[in-house]
């Protein structure tokens, strides 16, 4: 056992440690990390924005615009734009971005709807093409196939537990009828599938969450305290 | 007070206590119970091996500290694998939160490698806000929606980024991800759009719904949680904290289905007795 001499390793350890005795109930320790945790993560997340986002992709692009360069060095001109390099066009985004603020000022606050507007469009159209050909299109080709493969039946087994479990599941959704006779029988076999398929997540939530523990105590021992991994 | 009674007025804490102890136990005298490498993870390795030598790979590290113990064991494994290939990786992170932890796991494994340099072998890309528009503008060129690297350096300047366009220049996606956006955006905007060869590492929680991607060939390989980490530092032959953790986890598993079947039990005789 090394204990550690890292100043931040036991800041980490002490703020696991407060965040554990909630376990046991409400109190101060725990209380205190809670909310240094929040403030930190709000501080780190906005810095990380401002140097990577508004400096690296606006700020430097239109000071060297302003010079009359940009990143394709055999053009010259302020508003000398191709692809990847917007050079002083960049003022439109930027103007946008501004127009968010809006909204702390109620007098013209309905301008931020402008740049939203423009947001919820841009975003709709990549995630319904997106959609349709990661999920629609690509989903319903891999559910077309063969139910019988001569000399592998197991394959053969799985596709139909496949092919039975996901019509079943999908009539088990289907509300323009009653769910009586023959749609009944085939939506309680769905109902199954479905439980299965809750159960399987339910087992996988279960293990993110011990992975987590098995994280922190992994730190507490091995990072911490010193104790050799086995 | 029967054996129902005491069970249904347990304080929980004792559960917790349990828990705690039943997982703490294997990390200081593991059971070294066996683990074995299952088809989705066996097509990751596969996958990654299939990668001709000097390839330049896309590894997109989309998470943040708080699914560390998942997360880094598959990075850690994952870019050591590419290394160990001659491969040359540009790393990308879509979660704030995790620019700079992605960087010191990158960092410390390529210190395994003396050869190897960084910005002729790797680049670190860093984080980039705009989550499926970002992987829209990489499709347009790399260095259109990343113009300067993590540290601050001028993209172009990298001598391993003059070969480097668009998502033509990358054989394979590597995605290790704990969330939105993820492995989930990436299929959609870039492995069905671009038709980029894909494996995944992904958290536990998320893994199911990423199931249906490895059957219809979407993704090459995938790694659930971190079952899926330890198969694969099996398979690469290395014992990294997800092996170590294994033995924990199943033990912590036996314990919440004893305490299913428990619960379940209690609640019949109980509602036998209202009756």
């Amino acid at each position: 056992m090394h204990l550690s001499h890292d100043l931040g390793v036991w800041v980490a350890a002490a703020l696991t440690l407060f965040i554990f005795s909630f376990l046991y109930k409400d109190n101060p320790l725990y209380k205190f990390a809670e909310h240094l945790f929040v403030g930190v993560s709000a501080g780190y997340l906005m810095i990380q924005s401002y140097w990577t986002v508004i400096d690296s992709n606006l700020v430097r692009p239109l000071g060297q615009a302003a010079r009359g360069t940009g990143s394709h060095a055999e053009l010259h001109g302020a508003f000398a734009a191709q692809q990847g390099d917007y050079r002083a066009w960049l003022i439109i985004p930027a103007i946008f971005g501004v127009l968010l603020f809006t909204r702390l000022i109620p007098r013209i606050s309905w301008m931020s709807r402008i740049a939203l507007a423009l947001i919820i469009g841009v975003y709709a159209g990549i995630k319904t093409t997106g959609f349709a050909q990661g999920d629609f299109v690509a989903q319903v080709q891999g559910s077309l196939q063969p139910l019988w493969k001569a000399g592998d039946l197991l394959y053969s087994v799985n596709a139909i537990l496949f092919t039975v479990g996901l019509i079943t599941s999908l009539l088990f959704f289907f509300f323009s009828r009653e769910h009586k006779g023959a749609l009944g029988v085939a939506s309680r076999v769905g109902v199954w599938f479905l439980m299965v398929g809750f159960g399987a997540g339910y087992g996988y939530t279960v293990m993110s969450r011990i992975s987590l523990l098995i994280g922190r105590f992994q730190f507490l021992l091995e990072t911490w305290l010193g104790f050799a991994a086995r | 007070m029967g054996f129902v009674d005491w069970v249904s007025r347990l304080d929980r804490r004792w559960i917790f206590l349990t828990m705690g102890l039943l997982v703490l136990g294997p990390l200081l005298h593991p059971l070294a119970l066996p683990i074995h490498v299952t088809p989705p993870v066996r097509g990751f390795v596969t996958a990654v091996d299939a990668v001709p030598k000097g390839s330049t790979v896309l590894m997109s590290c989309d998470y943040d500290p708080a699914s560390i113990p998942e997360m880094v064991p598959m990075t850690r494994t994952a870019f050591r694998h590419l290394m160990s290939r001659d491969c040359h990786v540009v790393v990308t992170c879509l979660w704030a939160g995790g620019a700079g932890l992605v960087d010191s796991i990158i960092t410390e494994v390529a210190r395994e490698f003396p050869g190897k340099t960084y910005g002729v072998d790797w680049v670190n890309l860093g984080y980039k806000a705009g989550n499926e528009a970002v992987m829209v503008v990489l499709g347009q060129g790399i260095s259109n929606a990343f113009p300067r690297d993590y540290w601050g350096h001028d993209v172009k300047s990298l001598p391993m980024m003059s070969s480097v366009r668009d998502y033509s220049s990358f054989p394979l996606l590597v995605n290790i991800s704990a969330g939105y956006p993820g492995t989930k955006e990436w299929v959609q905007q870039v492995q069905g759009r671009f038709h980029l060869k894909m494996v995944a590492g992904v958290t536990a929680v998320s893994a199911p719904e990423y199931y249906p991607y490895l059957q219809s060939g979407q993704l090459q390989g995938l790694l659930g949680g971190m079952a899926g980490a330890a198969e694969y530092e099996v398979a690469r032959g290395e014992k990294g904290s997800a092996t170590r953790g294994m033995d924990g986890q199943s033990l912590g598993h036996l314990f919440v289905a004893l305490c299913i079947i428990m619960g379940n039990v209690v609640a019949r005789v109980q509602k036998k007795k209202e009756r």
